[in-house]
């Protein structure tokens, strides 16, 4: 029934530290420490959490833009490490990426029209220049920019015509998948809403696979079927953007729902704000146990030792495609939060926890 | 529900504010006639799209912009004094003393090879002319004002020593150093992510109830403006185009460019995959604005005639007289696209109920 485009398997991506610490070599970043998800054909995940959680160092990776450190990530049937350098040339026609700058993304000294045509170029997709010029003014109508506009530069484009731009870029290799990172944190509010409508149309129209990285929730469960919010370099919660976002299941999901600000003042007034104590720890050197434990309201002791998996939880079927999951010790019985302060007993709690968890 | 109008002093009084600016492409017409009073513990926000006008008219009260090629008329009264007319060097006892500044990005409002205790208590010697240990003890409480755990420790670190959040805290404190009776805020949260954005905005709520600072609050997020303005002026291309209490614009917009701004949103909690009513078209450059109303040409409201010729003046609105509801416009949006917008943000997510319990 399920069928994935895209599959991401215990994906891992660390970087090595620079310097050099004393006594030693230093911890490597842990940009991505073990992800999986898929992402059926056609539709859309969204991926968010704060600056620095791996969100879109997950995303370069799956393009291969970034060599993953270990784990498989299948596409369409074909496992991408694999790939040598030409049928790597032949899977990045496949997909593409959106940027989040279209401003540092576009080479300032050449025409939008060679910056989109040099895609074509480089996966020979033309015949002949006549040709290339006519598929380059086909583009940028589709995107809602001028067919004439090929000529100009850059800067003669405003941030939101050079996101359009950005986008006819990625359309040209015909992707079925689209990365889309940031895509539209550098616009202006009434443009942002104008790019979103546009990536949902052509989706629609060129049946496009999106993985769409933001840290604006909004936005992304406008756009998403489904969401993965990431929490330093883990996915901590997955599942149906309905779920996610109206029944979440992770403290780290709640707390981050809960700071979002609502254009509703009367709401904003009589919300309080789970607060988060601390800050996100270094990815060079997570906490032991659960990562999030640091910062989190409802901490007990075990959070310290166990590494807690993505298991089912809420109304979930737990279905891969359906499923919603979260990857924290208060889903010990799928579907029973265990409150440590309803629950004075912790160490029963924690046999109970222990006994119910795969252990790592 | 609405909360009380603030109802102290006028602290600064700002009339006919005009910047414009000496480019290749001609004038650039940035401010376009501003006029406002701030109140003593009001937060007045700011809101509008890059290019509004919106920080370049609060950068000009203490001209903290380059003249020339910027030129500034009009006046801006700080306590009786004239801020527009007054020298270089009178200004340098305004700037920091009087209107405080905190700025967007944290990383490059603080100075990388100064520990912060010395960015602190510098402008306190300057304008306060304490001793060195003096505005060390202050530095310590305006560090623990802000939230800064184990304070005392904390003023000999360099900014890299400290994370994002916990920078800005640092700049909001510098910016409370010389008790202004002005603080303004430009995007001082835009950087940070939203759990930290969510304890600033808490912070500085609560700094203003204890020290009954004016907060001039500078953003183009709505949903900050929400939760942290007593009144709200939108902006677009250089004016006003609608101002009103927080409460009012959100359950009442009048104005067509704020009501196409709230309802291009995506709302969480709303999940009705339509399209975003999204506005059509560009915000206009400054050098070359449209005569007439300067959003008529992505307006859905205009006519052909008055508002493609005649500049509409700011009036008041609303039922209630002297609420201070204006709108720069000729038109008011019809009612039911009115209440399609106040609706618009109200859908929240079903935990937030639960959470406010």
């Amino acid at each position: 029934m399920s069928d994935p485009l895209l599959q991401v398997d215990d994906l891992h991506v660390h970087f090595p530290a620079g310097g050099r610490a004393v006594g030693g070599k230093r911890n490597p970043v842990r940009a991505v420490d073990g992800i999986s998800f898929s992402i059926e054909r056609g539709r859309t995940l969204g991926l968010v959490g704060e600056s620095g959680c791996g969100k879109s160092t997950t995303g370069l990776s799956i393009l291969r833009l970034v060599e993953p450190t270990s784990g498989t990530v299948t596409f369409d049937g074909t496992d991408l490490g694999n790939l040598g350098r030409k049928d790597l040339r032949r899977f990045r026609r496949r997909a593409a990426m959106i940027f989040q700058d279209p401003y540092a993304s576009l080479d300032p000294r050449r025409t939008v029209g060679d910056a989109i045509g040099e895609a074509l170029d480089i996966h020979d997709l033309h015949q002949g220049r006549q040709a290339r010029a006519t598929r380059v003014a086909e583009l940028l109508e589709r995107v809602g920019l001028h067919p004439d506009t090929g000529s100009r530069y850059p800067h003669e484009f405003s941030g939101g015509q050079r996101q359009r731009v950005g986008i006819a870029r990625a359309l040209a290799v015909e992707p079925d998948f689209l990365v889309c990172d940031e895509p539209i944190a550098a616009l202006d509010v009434s443009i942002q809403a104008q790019v979103l409508n546009l990536l949902a149309e052509l989706q629609d129209e060129l049946q496009l696979t999106y993985l769409f990285i933001a840290h604006d929730l909004a936005a992304v469960q406008h756009v998403s079927d489904r969401i993965a919010v990431m929490y330093l370099g883990r996915i901590v919660e997955e599942g149906d953007r309905r779920d996610v976002i109206t029944d979440p299941q992770h403290p780290y999901t709640r707390a981050l729902l809960s700071a979002v600000p609502v254009p509703d003042p009367v709401a904003e007034r009589q919300r309080s704000r789970v607060e988060l104590v601390g800050d996100v720890p270094s990815p060079m050197n997570p906490p032991s146990g659960c990562r999030f434990r640091t910062r989190c309201p409802r901490v007990f002791e075990a959070c310290g030792r166990i590494d807690p998996d993505l298991i089912p939880v809420g109304g979930g079927e737990g279905s891969v495609g359906g499923g919603h999951t979260a990857a924290c010790l208060l889903h010990g019985e799928v579907g029973q939060p265990v409150e440590r302060s309803e629950h004075p007993d912790a160490n029963e709690i924690e046999a109970g926890l222990d006994g119910a968890l795969p252990n790592r | 529900m609405s909360i009380d109008r603030p109802s102290g002093d006028v602290v600064l009084s700002v009339r006919d504010l005009e910047v414009s600016f000496a480019t290749r492409r001609g004038r650039a017409d940035v401010v376009r006639g501003l006029d406002y009073d701030l109140r003593r513990g009001e937060t007045l926000a700011l809101v509008g799209e890059s290019g509004s006008g919106k920080s370049v008219s609060t950068m000009a009260l203490t001209k903290l912009i380059p003249i020339p090629p910027g030129r500034v008329t009009g006046t801006a009264m700080l306590d009786g004094q004239d801020l527009i007319a007054m020298s270089e060097r009178d200004l340098l006892a305004v700037r920091g003393r009087r209107i405080g500044f905190v700025f967007q990005d944290p990383m490059t409002s603080l100075n990388p090879v100064h520990p912060i205790g010395r960015q602190l208590t510098e402008g306190m010697r300057h304008h306060l002319g304490i001793s060195e240990s003096d505005a060390r003890d202050r530095a310590v409480d305006l560090l623990r004002k802000v939230g800064i755990p184990a304070a005392e420790k904390r003023l000999d670190d360099y900014p890299h020593q400290f994370s994002g959040g916990m920078r800005q805290r640092v700049v909001i404190a510098i910016g409370l150093s010389c008790d202004p009776q002005v603080l303004i805020a430009d995007e001082a949260t835009t950087a940070l992510d939203v759990t930290t954005q969510a304890q600033i905005i808490e912070l500085v709520n609560q700094l203003q109830d204890e020290l009954g600072m004016a907060v001039i609050w500078i953003t183009h997020d709505l949903g900050v403006v929400a939760g942290i303005a007593d009144r709200v002026m939108v902006m677009y291309a250089g004016e006003i185009v609608e101002e009103a209490d927080v409460d009012e614009l959100f359950a009442d917009p009048r104005h067509p460019y704020t009501v196409g701004l709230l309802k291009s949103l995506p709302v969480l909690g709303a999940f009705d995959r339509d399209e975003l009513a999204a506005i059509p078209g560009l915000p206009p450059a400054p050098t070359d604005l449209p005569a007439g109303c300067a959003f008529h040409p992505r307006c859905a409201y205009r006519d052909d005639e008055r508002c493609v010729s005649e500049r509409p003046p700011l009036r008041e609105v609303g039922g209630d007289a002297g609420s201070g509801h204006r709108i720069r416009s000729f038109y008011e949006v019809a009612e039911d696209d009115r209440r399609a917008a106040a609706t618009a943000g109200i859908a929240a997510p079903e935990h937030r109920e639960e959470d406010a319990s």
